[in-house]
C-alpha cells in the first residue's frame, strides 16, 4: 500500500507542517503562512538532498 | 478617561495615557487566563489522545486539528506496516528511544496494540516509512503535551 515515495514525502510534510504550524503561531493567517513555508521546506530540501544523493551508490 | 478605567489600566499594564479600546482592536489574539490547577489533568489528556488537553483547555480548533493530524499520521504508519511492539534490551538502544516515542502517542498505541496489529511487516517495502510516521506522531504529541501545560499555565496567551 502506498509504494510511492513522493506520496508518503508529501503526505509526512504536510500533516507535520500543519502540526507546527498550530504549535508556533498564534492567528490562522500567520498559521497557513508558516504551514505553506514549511510544507515547500521540507519539500524541497527533501528533492535536492534526493538529487544530490542520487549519482552514489547504496 | 473615567475613573472607573483607571483600575483597569493598572491591572493590565496600561500607562494612563493609552486607550484601552485602541489596544484591544490592535489585539485580536484571545487572551487567555491562566488556569494552573488544569495544567496537569490537561497533560494527561494530551497525553491519552492527541489534542483532547486542548480541548479541556477549550481550545477547540487548535485541540481538533491536532487530533486530527496527529493521529491520521499514527494511523498511516500502520497502514504503511510500523512494528508496534517495544523493542527491549540494549542490544539496540537507539530502538528503545523509538518504541518510546511511539508509546507517547497513548491511548490509540495500546489499542493498537491491542488489536493485534503491532508485529508490522519487515519485508514490506513501506515498513520503515511506517515505523517514521508512527514515532514521529508520538513526538508531535509530546510537543502538543508541552503546549497543553503551557496553555494551562498560561505561559501561551493567544490562539484559538
Amino acid at each position: 500500500m502506498m509504494a510511492s515515495h513522493l506520496l508518503n514525502l508529501t503526505i509526512f510534510s504536510a500533516v507535520v507542517s500543519t502540526v507546527f504550524a498550530m504549535l508556533l503561531r498564534p492567528d490562522t493567517r500567520s498559521r497557513v503562512r508558516f504551514g505553506l513555508l514549511a510544507f515547500g521546506g521540507f519539500m524541497a530540501a527533501a528533492l535536492v538532498v534526493g538529487w544530490i544523493m542520487y549519482p552514489f551508490p547504496l | 478617561m473615567r475613573e472607573g478605567t483607571l483600575g483597569l489600566h493598572a491591572k493590565i499594564g496600561l500607562s494612563r495615557g493609552d486607550d484601552v479600546e485602541d489596544v484591544v482592536a490592535q489585539t485580536p489574539e484571545v487572551i487567555v487566563r491562566a488556569r494552573p490547577a488544569a495544567a496537569v489533568p490537561a497533560c494527561l489528556l494530551a497525553w491519552l489522545l492527541p489534542g483532547l488537553g486542548h480541548l479541556y483547555l477549550r481550545r477547540k480548533v487548535k485541540g481538533l486539528v491536532l487530533m486530527g493530524s496527529i493521529l491520521s499520521l499514527f494511523l498511516l504508519g500502520i497502514a504503511l506496516d510500523a512494528r508496534l511492539q517495544p523493542y527491549l534490551g540494549f542490544d539496540d538502544p537507539l530502538a528503545i528511544l523509538r518504541s518510546l516515542a511511539q508509546m507517547a502517542m497513548g491511548l490509540p498505541y495500546f489499542i493498537a496494540r491491542a488489536l493485534g496489529v503491532e508485529a508490522g511487516l519487515v519485508v514490506s517495502v513501506t515498513h520503515e516509512y511506517g515505523n517514521t510516521f508512527t514515532e514521529v506522531g508520538g513526538l508531535l504529541n509530546i510537543l502538543v503535551i508541552l503546549d497543553a501545560f503551557d496553555t494551562a499555565m498560561g505561559r501561551k496567551d493567544t490562539g484559538a
